[in-house]
């Protein structure tokens, strides 16, 4: 237990030397420093930010496309539900960090382990949701539409996706949410996204205004990426809101 | 099939014109058609024949497990044929490619699975969308079927289908079978799921419609006194897809073909055969001494519900009233037995004898049909 | 690959690195996981399930319950740690807080959807033969409502292992985070070897809860339910 705690104890509390540049706020550690902020914005928050909103989208954009096509497959032949829920809960269920490091080993400590990673976390949610969401048609919606004449393909786009909608717009509602709060960790294989600056801050002391910016950035993301996701929903199925009059 | 040219390649204007005129509609033909589910002993459907002329209404009922449905949903194909043919307008359907065949066949079913997603106008405006007819057009035909389902176009295309009461529904469903003018629909148990009395308004409806449209129609119900109301000829089913008997109303009433369709009937086949005939269709005794406050009912009374009137009244005599509500003539209880003769000498009988079989009023009787 | 070789090898020895003494074990390392996560697993489950439950037979509160399963899902295990670092100092106490923050919101939201959607029907034909609510409770409601209240307490047992896990990043010490946290110490064989086993660890824990519910689960709702392997995110569309 020595060794390696003693390394760490010996780092101390440290006060971040920014030379000429330290304010008596960030000396003094304060939770807020408005003006660290602004000065730091463009070199560190800013560029983290955009990191960790391009990571998130390209891991549920990937994710996205996997799981449709999984669903669809699911979808036409049940039986591969099983299995496909099989593997995606054991991708879920290890621990973000473990899988970080696991990937590292065939593919290297990049942005490609990263997002391997990131996707995998996405499948289990939505595959469950797109493949919900199909299911939950209406029986006799499915069997007017073919019975107009409908192609499988056309019955497809214009029936069972749409009005699988609510349901796979949930699923991206949840997935989103969980990819940025996961992408915080991305930071400890390939350093980009707002877990950089988190690691930083851990580091000094912990500085609390970057600490507290930072993870409150990751909060907000969320929480802007959530809520615009629920306008999205709103927008495309304006049917879910209409009433009998 | 002329106009049916004249509708498709036409504008919309056309159209209405030809809608007025005559639209399409072809003769149905069912070919020793055979349906065996595989592991099951006993085949759904055995051997149905039967031709439905054009324009007519075909009822399809049975009890459960007669294969009613089953054999609807063959003639469109989402079940598939396992023997025999069947021809619309001469060509047979097993030629076809399944969904172009669907395009051409009006589909109503019970849950009527209007799409939620879309709006009513979108709802209506599927199969033309199918089938690639332009804006202009689709937009037109949507107007003229609301208008003939009698739903308001403004108000009412842009509205989504859970905005509608069931009934409305239903009409809508009706409304998207016809949009793209199918020489034959196909109706499974459509006013099943409502409520009698809507359901009575939507049979009348259709009724209406028909009048209008004139197309060849396959309705399948298990009620039989909807097949009476609703067909021009009535298709009983047995279990196993046996066709019991195929006749009008009037003679499955009068001349049901065994036990089993006697029983199907009812028992008071005799008095529902008095709903096929209206108070204006008989010869009426001259309105003498009428008193003014007497019981009146419209010339389109049926002789039945007339009968459940003055039975009502305590046997005061009904006058038959025009519409412009000028007295035309009485009926009183010695007309039934007028009614008996006439009809026992037209079946070659003497009244009193099988009086079962010409349904005297109040005559549950079980005897047996002679023929 | 050799890099997974020598993981293995240095899982077989136990976590014991050549010229360094006095580094705890790797199954010491593990077992200090799964007791610190089992104490955080265990406060949230006192916690949460019983407010869960209460509000979904009440029908009540739903915004809340969903809502607090949003946001907790929004919570970066890092940052809550780090923060709790910064303002309390990384004790053990400070740890479990975290782990609660964050395994509560999942197990209280499918406790209170679990209870919730029992059907109306079933609870009314209870209330009608004269069942008290604490019987409906107890002899209707919670067990149809096992699977998703199970499903709720595996996702967060997995979150718990997860942020044990991540807390070595913030500085907490011993747990199988610890040779994650510090490569230059056990090298990258040592990492990947940690990794291997928190993997496998958090599986295990996933595989025993799943049979734990399979067994707690009356029968004639384990038929149905046969489909709920998956990680227990909340029934689509409602969240």
């Amino acid at each position: 237990m020595s060794g390696y705690a003693a390394t760490l104890a010996a780092a101390g509390p440290v006060i971040p030397n920014f030379g000429a540049h330290s304010s008596k706020c960030v000396v003094e550690n304060r939770f807020f420093c408005g003006d660290w902020v602004s000065r730091n914005w463009d070199s560190v928050l800013w560029p983290a930010l955009r990191q960790h909103v391009m990571l998130t989208a390209i891991a549920v954009g990937i994710g996205f496309l996997i799981s449709i096509a999984l669903a669809l497959a699911a979808h036409r032949y049940g039986w591969l539900e099983r299995p496909t829920l099989l593997v995606t809960t054991i991708l879920y269920t290890i621990p973000s960090l473990a899988l970080f490091e696991l990937l590292v080993a065939p593919v290297g400590a990049n942005i490609y382990a990263a997002e391997i990673a990131l996707v995998s976390y996405t499948l289990l949610i939505l595959f469950r949701n797109i493949l919900t969401g199909l299911r939950e048609v209406p029986d006799e919606v499915l069997d007017a539409a073919e019975g107009m004449g409908m192609t499988r393909g056309q019955a497809l786009l214009r029936v069972e996706l749409p009005l699988a909608l609510p349901a796979i717009v949930a699923g991206l509602r949840i997935a989103v949410v969980t990819i940025i709060a996961l992408a915080t960790i991305v930071y400890t294989i390939y350093d980009k996204g707002l877990g950089v600056p988190i690691h930083t801050a851990l580091g000094e002391g912990p500085f609390k205004t970057e600490l507290l910016v930072a993870g409150g950035l990751t909060v907000l993301l969320a929480l802007v990426a959530d809520g615009l996701l629920v306008l999205l929903q709103r927008v495309l199925t304006p049917w879910t809101r209409a009433r009998a009059t | 099939m002329k106009t049916a040219d004249t509708a498709h390649n036409e504008g919309s204007s056309a159209f209405a014109k030809a809608a007025e005129q005559e639209s399409r509609a072809a003769e149905l033909e069912l070919q020793g058609v055979s349906k065996r589910y595989p592991g099951q002993r006993e085949p759904a459907i055995a051997d149905l024949s039967f031709t439905v002329p054009a324009g007519e209404v075909c009822v399809l009922v049975g009890p459960s497990g007669s294969g009613k449905t089953t054999a609807m949903r063959l003639i469109n194909r989402m079940i598939s044929i396992s023997g025999g043919d069947i021809l619309l307008g001469g060509h047979s359907v097993l030629q076809r490619d399944a969904r172009e065949l669907r395009r051409e066949i009006g589909y109503v079913i019970q849950q009527i699975g209007l799409f939620p997603h879309q709006t009513v106008g979108e709802n209506i405006a599927t199969v033309p969308g199918l089938l690639g007819w332009s804006k202009e057009r689709t937009a037109a035909r949507v107007k003229e079927l609301l208008e003939l389902i009698d739903l308001d176009p403004q108000g009412w295309a842009g509205r989504y289908p859970a905005q509608l009461s069931g009934g409305q529904r239903q009409r809508v469903g009706v409304a998207r079978a016809l949009a793209a003018d199918p020489p034959l629909m196909l109706m499974d148990e459509p006013f099943g799921a409502i409520d009698p009395i809507n359901r009575m308004r939507l049979q009348d409806e259709f009724l209406a419609l028909q009048e209008k449209v004139r197309k060849t129609v396959v309705f399948v119900t298990h009620d039989i006194d909807e097949a009476i109301k609703m067909g021009d000829r009535i298709a009983i089913l047995r279990e196993g897809g046996h066709l019991a008997q195929y006749d009008t109303p009037r003679e499955i009433l009068t001349h049901p073909a065994d036990d089993f369709v006697a029983e199907f009937v009812g028992a008071d086949r005799g008095i529902k055969r008095l709903s096929l005939t209206t108070l204006g269709e008989l010869k009426l005794a001259e309105p003498n001494g009428l008193q003014p406050g007497a019981l009146r009912a419209p010339a389109q009374t049926s002789v039945r519900d007339a009968l459940s009137m003055i039975l009502t009244a305590n046997g005061e005599p009904l006058a038959v009233v025009d519409g412009d509500d000028r007295v035309q003539g009485l009926l009183t209880l010695s007309h039934f037995e007028q009614l008996l003769s006439e009809e026992a000498s037209a079946n070659g009988r003497a009244p009193g004898n099988g009086a079962a079989d010409a349904g005297a009023p109040g005559d549950g009787a079980t005897a047996r049909e002679v023929s | 690959m050799h890099q997974f070789v020598e993981a293995f090898e240095f899982i077989g020895r136990n976590g014991a690195i050549s010229g360094q003494s006095g580094l705890p074990s790797l199954s010491h390392l593990a077992l200090e996981t799964l007791k610190v996560g089992a104490i955080g697993v265990a406060i949230s489950i006192a916690i949460a399930v019983p407010v869960g439950v209460w509000l979904g037979h009440l029908h009540r509160g739903s915004f809340v319950a969903i809502n607090l399963g949003n946001i907790g899902r929004a919570l970066p295990s890092l940052a809550v740690l780090a923060i709790g670092d910064a303002f309390l100092g990384l004790g053990l106490t400070v740890v479990e807080l975290a782990l609660v923050i964050l395994a509560v919101p999942p197990i209280i939201t499918n406790a209170y959807l679990g209870v919730d959607g029992v059907d109306r029907d079933l609870v009314d034909a209870a209330r009608g033969m004269g069942m008290s609510e604490g019987e409906i409770l107890r002899r209707v409601e919670l067990p149809l409502a096992v699977p998703l209240i199970f499903a709720g307490i595996r996702t967060a047992a997995v979150f718990v292992i997860s942020t044990t896990t991540i807390a070595s990043l913030a500085g907490f010490s011993g747990t199988l985070g610890d040779p994650i946290a510090n490569e230059t110490s056990y090298h990258f064989s040592g990492v990947l070897g940690a990794a291997i086993c928190v993997a496998a660890l958090a599986l295990v824990v996933e595989g025993v809860l799943t049979l734990l519910q399979r067994g707690l689960t009356p029968r004639g709702v384990r038929v149905e339910r046969d489909v709920e392997i998956g990680m227990g995110a909340p029934a689509p569309g409602l969240t």
